[in-house]
């Protein structure tokens, strides 16, 4: 089984990852990295991700939603963040990075500030 | 509570970080550390090995790396220890800082520090670094 398996769906014009395992050093962060890469490649610039389903995130898999947050809005699109756990929502407190995702708890609501 | 100490060693490739997780995820088990305790330890020994593979070891596999756990009625003590040229741990910038917050990297020592009680670094030029963590009961 894959460290980190996405499933992608499309809301409208939001394409929502649905997340689950983990996000760390190694095939976790690359995995996620390279969905990104290809979702702007399509020109899909809208981006949710759920990470309802991620158990563990590491320094690296941080740095990846920071990267991918950095490229995706250099591109003129908006990735926003759903479901955090509390771990995750306590590690982007620490390191002041819930200040800077656009951060929800339920989907429709996520969905309707792309409008 | 008895004291245990446990030495592995282990080959600088990025899978001996979840390979020395589930070792240390094994010996807090028995060393009867709070579950909060533990994901704090097992966050900062991820950001340790990982720091001593990429940093420290730069990857070479005829390098390893070698972690050192003690638990005792007071505390656990993890050693993490690469044989790279070292690094001064002062000189790495605050992740928290403004101008860094949007940096791809730099988080792991801040992790360790975050999640442990005492961090510090024993650094031989030409020898290797070892890092320590105390985490008290």
């Amino acid at each position: 089984m894959a460290e980190l398996n996405i499933n992608e769906r499309q809301a409208g014009d939001v394409t929502v990852l649905d997340m689950s395992g983990k996000i760390t050093i190694g095939e976790g962060s690359v995995a996620l990295r390279t969905a990104v890469r290809r979702l702007l490649e399509e020109g899909k610039k809208r981006i949710l991700l759920n990470l309802a389903g991620v158990s563990y995130i590491d320094s690296s898999g941080i740095g990846e939603l920071v990267s991918s947050y950095t490229a995706i809005n250099k591109d003129g699109g908006q990735l926003k963040l759903l479901n955090l756990t509390q771990k995750l929502q306590d590690l982007l407190t620490i390191t002041k990075l819930l200040t800077v995702f656009d951060v929800y708890e339920n989907e429709p609501e996520a969905l309707n500030s792309y409008k | 509570m008895t004291a245990e100490t446990t030495e592995l060693s282990l080959p600088s490739r990025i899978d001996t970080v979840a390979t020395a997780a589930a070792l240390v995820a094994e010996f807090l088990s028995r060393s009867g550390i709070t579950e909060d305790a533990a994901f704090g330890i097992d966050m900062a020994v991820r950001e340790a090995v990982t720091n001593a593979v990429v940093h420290g070891n730069r990857k070479d596999e005829n390098k390893t790396v070698d972690v050192t756990l003690k638990s005792s009625p007071d505390a656990v003590e993890i050693s993490v220890h690469d044989q790279g040229a070292g690094f001064n741990p002062e000189d790495v910038p605050d992740p928290t800082a403004e101008e860094n917050i949007l940096k791809a990297s730099g988080r792991g020592i801040f992790f360790m520090r975050s999640f442990m009680d005492e961090v510090n670094w024993l650094i031989r030029p030409g020898g290797g670094t070892t890092v320590r963590m105390l985490k008290r009961r």
